[in-house]
């Protein structure tokens, strides 16, 4: 693993100024999902700036890898990382969630540019990863297609559809990270409707799987390697995450899931956020 | 006249369509022998993809081939592609305006046999208020073939629904050519007017000549663009003939016939009837049997035509 330590700070940093932004945003339009875009922080932080190949300069880059948000109501998450890409002035962030903003409460791809694909209806994106994939295999493409997708979202029957799909059609060119924050709005998700064993049931359906943590950076960029080298299947990685990660108040609290903080409390959560930085700096 | 399944030019228009757009791929639910996109899995095996019986994932999968630059057609039993589907058809095809072209088959009771659970006949109904998804009911085999041209040529989002049994070519010998959006007085009269899609557009012909011997004159209007909808050849129905029956292989509650409703009541008000089927399920049966069961006939429609009359 080719990465340097200077490197893995940096993701660390940029993870930390999503959090910062999620909590910001959400709390200004008091409404939205920060507990999920928490805990994916360091995986779309991972991914942006360091791992797929884009151009936030030419969006439609024909050579572009494509990231799908299948669990959309992580907005906040993927609109903070594609402002900070420069795909959209940072200003915009304020207008989350408004009326006549192009920072809808879930991804709208024609209204924002970097969103590949809209989303928010859950189990329906990995459907959509599979026909992309479909589409770059056809045309000897070498661009490859990533996802993230919510452990409760795996609930959806749809996902299964996919996953047999994906396998039946050796999609070696599809990657997707499973954000096992373990919990949905409900409760835990062992409570509500157990998803384990996660692992089994991929590996079962066809797929390469991996299991990691999904806030250490090593982990994430070695895994990436790895299913980089996966040949004739499509590649799970599951990432243990805690929901509201970074916040110490917030942590493992699902009434975070859709429900913003107040805005005492985001001036605490920035205090924390400023000495974590400071670690990285 | 000859008579053909909508489905059978369907798969040839598909392979034609193939043969000059090397950007167009096919997608089926393990009904591609029944929908005739097998026709296009032989000719093209490299752009066919099934996605076996999961109609949700196979919309999703056409969505992701969409969202790369593909014109994708996805077909299916009405029944399932429509109903099983609808959420990925609203919000991963719709909402998204992808060019994603769903093409239903088997659609209303004239699947027969196979009984109740097979026939759609609420699928208008819930892909009409869609937004910006075109809905298209062909009338014949022939307008079937035309519409698969025009839908590739235009970008976004459609719902086409035929029946599953032969038809007669209403469009045979005519140099007729659907235009989206453009529904065809198909025969001039002024006394009542008869909206048809589908099988019923033949039967609103034959009724019509049938009603010809009694001094009736009748308009038949062929609405094959159920969405967008021709208003102005509605409204002129309206104040030339003053009165209008609709006609569909379909519920009479929010098909074709509310459609031609929200134009009439808006417009030009004129007395109404709708001929459909009154809000109950199909059953097992022959489809003639079955079309005779819901008055889905030559004798069907001019009952609605007298009462209509008798109000007008």
């Amino acid at each position: 693993m080719s990465i340097t330590k200077e490197k893995i700070h940096e993701i660390l940093l940029r993870a930390t100024e999503i959090r910062e932004h999620i909590l910001e945003m959400t709390c200004r339009a008091k409404s939205g999902h920060p507990g999920g875009s928490m805990s994916m922080s360091d995986i779309i932080s991972t991914l942006y700036f360091y791992w797929l190949k884009i151009n936030p300069k030419d969006p439609s880059w024909e050579d572009r890898d494509y990231f799908v948000l299948a669990k959309g109501h992580a907005a906040p998450a993927l609109y903070a990382t594609l402002a900070m890409k420069g795909y959209f002035p940072l200003e915009q962030l304020k207008t989350l969630r408004q009326l006549g903003s192009d920072l809808q409460g879930h991804p709208d791809k024609h209204s924002l540019s970097g969103v590949e694909m809209s989303t928010g209806s859950l189990g329906q994106g990995l459907s959509v990863m599979v026909g992309m994939a479909l589409a770059l295999k056809h045309d000897q493409k070498t661009n490859r297609v990533y996802g993230l997708l919510g452990d409760g979202e795996c609930q959806e029957g749809q996902v299964w559809e996919a996953a047999m799909a994906a396998a039946h059609f050796h999609l070696d060119n599809l990657c997707i990270f499973i954000d096992k924050n373990g919990l949905q709005i409900d409760g835990a998700t062992k409570d509500v409707m157990n998803i384990d064993p996660l692992t089994d049931k991929f590996t079962s359906f066809g797929w390469a799987v991996f299991t990691i943590d999904g806030h250490n950076i090593h982990e994430i960029v070695s895994t990436l390697e790895q299913a980089d080298r996966v040949m004739d299947k499509p590649v799970a990685i599951i990432a243990d995450t805690v929901k509201g990660k970074g916040i110490t108040f917030m942590e493992h609290q699902v009434c975070y899931h859709g429900a913003p903080i107040t805005d005492e409390q985001l001036v605490k959560a920035k205090a924390e956020l400023h000495v974590t930085k400071g670690t990285y700096l | 006249m000859t008579s053909v399944a909508p489905r059978d030019y369907y798969g040839k228009a598909l392979v034609e369509l193939g043969k000059v757009d090397p950007n167009v791929f096919v997608l089926d639910a393990d009904l591609s022998s029944s929908t005739k996109t097998g026709l296009f899995a032989k000719a093209f095996p490299n752009r066919f993809f099934n996605a076996g019986i999961a109609e949700q994932n196979c919309i999703g999968m056409a969505a992701g081939l969409a969202n790369m630059g593909k014109t994708v057609f996805a077909s299916s039993f009405a029944m399932f592609i429509s109903g099983r589907a609808w959420e990925q058809i609203r919000n991963t095809v719709a909402y998204t305006k992808l060019n994603v072209k769903v093409v239903a088959t088997h659609a209303g009771v004239t699947v027969g046999e196979d009984g109740g659970t097979h026939q759609a006949i609420e699928d208008l109904a819930i892909m009409r208020p869609i937004p910006s998804l075109n809905v298209l009911v062909p009338a014949d085999a022939i307008e079937a073939a035309q519409m698969v041209h025009v839908m590739a040529a235009e970008y976004g989002p459609f719902y086409l629904r035929m029946s599953r049994g032969a038809s007669p070519l209403v469009f045979e010998g005519t140099d007729y050519q659907f235009k989206l959006g453009k529904s065809e007085v198909i025969r001039q009269g002024g006394d009542v007017t008869i909206v048809a899609c589908g099988i019923m557009v033949d039967i609103a012909l034959r009724a019509a000549q049938t009603l010809q011997k009694q001094k009736i004159n009748v308009r038949v209007i062929n609405l094959s663009s159920i969405k967008p909808i021709d208003e102005a050849v509605l409204i002129a129905a309206a104040r030339e003939t003053g009165a209008i029956v609709t006609a569909e292989e379909h519920s009479v509650i929010g098909g074709m016939g509310s459609a031609v409703a929200e134009v009439i009541v808006k417009n030009a008000p004129v007395p109404m009837e709708m001929l459909g089927v009154e809000g109950v399920f199909g059953e097992s049966g022959k489809p003639d049997e079955l079309l005779e069961k819901h008055h889905l006939t030559v004798e069907g429609l001019i009952a609605k035509v007298n009462l209509v009359l008798a109000r007008k």
